[in-house]
């Protein structure tokens, strides 16, 4: 039908649009009743979803897709790039397939877990604002849009995590996280603003384009430095991670589900900037950027797993062991990183084969530790929702009242530490068996920080779940339906994932990972196609 | 010489409010920071787009000849700006939260427990 | 289709199917579980043979007898106190010292990446 074939086309924008134009009526449909606006954003995110994943099967089928806002016509004139562009590979298709998996499970918890809080008007609205943000981060292919949608996922999950105003600890993690996302968003900013006024270009293919011709300047230097601090502070590692356990601790068990999605988005934007816009001058710099990427993961793995022994409170617990995954993420790409930007001619990908599966195995962990953690996550929220008690010393025995809950906290358990047959051994073995080839160390360190997890996990079992009845919870029975319906939606993908790795590994991940080592299909539209 | 003025101030606003941020210990005076560090990054940007003996880039009541300044980071500065507000909003909005329940808008008050 | 399911995943050194990892799993599973189908059935139940050897002391109430959490792992957590004091004082929680973390990475990366 021509009304079909006419969406489809315009399926980026609509991507974006459809969560926009949600946002704003959510607070009209609030007016007239409750279950119809939770419904209302549980049908916005559902449309959004079947329009994600037929874009993804035309990128995967196709190649790169650009949409240009505005013109049917190319944007290229007298070699200046105007208007604002979509450039949807196979990297941005993936991110966006984790965001929108994200924001409708943590649509489908918030249905029973905030029924009996006041204002969910506002937090609908911001929670699609947020969704918007996350998806257009991931699919732009132009360096101002990607700013501006950074800010709005910032200012819109900021306001998330303050959203209990009653309790001041999450207020407070609201004010740090707000003032930490503006430091580095400015940052981001005056990078973007160094490059423009070099290249008078803002789309990140035509700034690819003119640093491979004209070399690399002492100002580009200072850009690309600029931009790796910024996006590595908003993505979580360390020594910049301490914004990270205030906010996941203190917000509602849904946004932090969807904060993990916005932190994965920085990550994506510091691949996809290292990779595709400097990614004829990465092999440069003398100080190898791959390096400081794995010293970064080694720093954040072993720091992660050390505070998070020591924690008493279960969410801020959960959130340390978030941060430990980051660094793998990091890890690993920095591993793929050292070869593909080796200034030696003679080392590449096809004579270090690790370097293609160590980035395999980092975009695949992105994927695993959304999951995984998010799912860990779920169930800190179940827990508050069902004994009103967030530290560990003060819960104990609930097994035998919440049966369901603690069958999804064990798959959560042994898929976050790396056992199998579970989605985290297929990607922790991808980058154990990579980062060995590049230095034992660094193998070892990531197999020690896995031991840690798991015994971290273990204690938390213990203190929740396991041991004899107290008495002050005789009267806890278990979660609504629904929000066991997220959790098992989560923890079936998990399943999936793990029984069958290959399926996702060659289909999902590995046009992802050419996507992000050769940039020459994300220059096509400009080159004219080689 | 003189026309590297902006930029030296472009410098010295980023530093004054990078030292604010630091270095103060009451939160408004960290949100005043804030604003001047985006100033100093907004200065950047609309100083990038300046040719010298320039117009403003307005066809209307000018010909269509006039040298004129480039109008694309002028569109660039108008939406950080707009953004710095949202920012500033939400930042002072929740500091009046913090006050009603501590009494008192010095830094180590909102620590929080850390293990 | 049905190999396109069932295919391993190569991980340039190895290989890993966890599909033949269930199988043997559940193989070792039933094989131990006949071990134990061959004990000894013969004990009286309710009497001193099934209770916990607790060497003579009093034995508390159920509810009073769960470790809590912050007492598990102890010897770990005592034996690297030197790191987990020197972690400690890192997080203080001031949002001024993780401005200044950034900035001190951001200079590092400054000079190692701009200069050298």
């Amino acid at each position: 039908m021509n009304i079909i074939d006419m969406l489809l086309a315009h399926a980026p924008a609509l991507i974006i649009a459809i969560p926009l134009l949600g946002a704003f009526l959510t607070p009209l449909i609030s007016r007239v009743s409750d279950k119809g606006r939770n419904i209302f954003a549980i049908i916005i995110l559902g449309i959004t979803a079947l329009f994600v994943f037929y874009l993804a099967s035309d990128v995967l089928a196709n190649g790169p897709i650009t949409y240009v806002f505005g013109s049917t016509a190319e944007t290229v004139q007298s070699s200046t790039v105007i208007r604002i562009l979509f450039e949807i590979d196979a990297l941005s298709i993936f991110m966006a397939i984790i965001g929108i998996i994200l924001a409708f499970v943590a649509v489908l918890y918030s249905y029973a877990f905030m029924e009996k809080n006041t204002g969910l008007d506002k937090y609908y609205t911001l929670l699609l604002l947020m969704t918007t943000g996350m998806l257009g981060m991931m699919l732009t292919g132009d360096m101002f849009n990607f700013f501006v949608f950074l800010e709005i996922t910032s200012i819109a999950s900021a306001a998330l995590v303050a959203f209990w105003t009653n309790k001041s600890k999450a207020v407070e993690a609201g004010f740090k996280y707000i003032v930490i996302s503006t430091v580095g968003a400015l940052f981001v900013l005056f990078a973007i603003a160094l490059l423009y006024g070099q290249y008078d270009a803002l789309n990140m293919a035509k700034i690819a384009q003119n640093l491979g011709l004209s070399g690399f300047t002492f100002l580009d230097k200072i850009a690309l430095v600029l931009l790796i601090a910024a996006l590595a502070m908003k993505g979580g590692l360390a020594p910049m991670h301490m914004w990270l356990p205030d906010a996941y601790g203190r917000a509602p068990a849904s946004i932090s589900l969807l904060l993990v999605g916005a932190t994965q988005a920085s990550l994506y934007g510091l691949f996809r900037i290292v990779f595709t816009v400097y990614g004829d001058v990465i092999s440069l710099p003398t100080v190898s950027i791959g390096w400081i990427l794995v010293l970064l993961g080694i720093i954040t793995m072993l720091i992660g797993v050390v505070m998070a022994i020591i924690q008493t409170e279960f969410k801020r617990l959960i959130a340390y062991s978030a941060v430990a995954e980051l660094g793998y993420m990091a890890l690993a790409i920095g591993t793929g990183l050292t070869i593909v930007a080796n200034a030696d001619p003679t080392i590449t990908l096809q004579t270090a084969p690790f370097a293609m599966k160590a980035i395999i195995g980092g975009l695949f962990h992105v994927i695993n530790d959304a999951l995984d953690v998010g799912l860990l996550f779920l169930v800190a929220g179940a827990v508050y929702y069902a004994t009103k008690e967030t530290s560990l010393n003060r819960l104990g025995g609930l097994a035998r009242n919440m049966k369901y809950t603690t069958v999804f906290f064990i798959i959560g358990l042994l898929a976050v530490s790396g056992l199998p047959p579970f989605n985290g051994f297929a990607s922790k073995l991808l980058i154990y068996e990579s980062t060995y080839q590049l230095n034992p160390i660094l193998s070892i360190v990531a197999i020690l920080s896995s031991i840690l997890l798991l015994a971290i996990f273990v204690k938390v079992l213990h203190a929740v779940f396991l041991g004899p009845a107290l008495p002050k919870f005789e009267s806890v029975r278990e979660v609504p339906k629904s929000m066991l319906v997220a959790m098992a939606i989560i923890a079936g993908i998990i399943i999936i994932f793990g029984l069958f790795p290959n399926l996702v590994v060659s289909n999902l991940i590995e046009p992802a990972a050419n996507a992000l080592v050769n940039n020459n299909s994300y220059l096509q539209w400009l080159t004219g196609g080689i | 010489m003189i026309a590297n003025i902006p930029y030296l101030a472009v410098a010295g606003l980023i530093i004054i409010g990078l030292y604010t941020i630091l270095f103060k210990k009451n939160l408004i005076k960290m949100v005043i920071g804030i604003t001047i560090l985006e100033s100093g990054v907004n200065l950047f940007l609309i100083t990038l787009g300046y040719r010298l003996g320039s117009i403003a880039p307005i066809f209307t009541g000018n010909s269509e000849d006039a040298l004129m300044s480039y109008p694309v980071p002028q569109a660039l500065t108008l939406t950080s700006i707009v953004i710095g507000v949202a920012v500033l909003a939400l930042m002072l909005s929740l500091i009046i939260h913090i006050y009603r329940h501590h009494g008192s808008l010095h830094v180590s008050k909102i620590g929080g427990d850390d293990q | 289709m049905i190999d396109m399911i069932l295919e391993t995943l190569q991980t340039g050194t190895g290989f890993w199917n966890p599909l033949t990892w269930i199988v043997a799993f559940v193989i070792i599973f039933l094989i131990v579980f006949i071990f134990r189908g061959m004990g000894n059935k013969s004990y009286k139940k309710g009497t001193g043979q099934t209770q916990a050897f607790l060497s003579g002391n009093k034995e508390y109430e159920k509810h009073q007898m769960h470790v809590q959490s912050s007492n598990l792992y102890w010897g770990w957590t005592e034996s690297l106190k030197w790191v987990i004091d020197m972690l400690k004082k890192m997080h203080t929680g001031n949002v001024s010292d993780y401005v200044l973390w950034f900035i001190v990475v951001m200079g590092l990366l400054l000079l190692s990446v701009g200069l050298i």
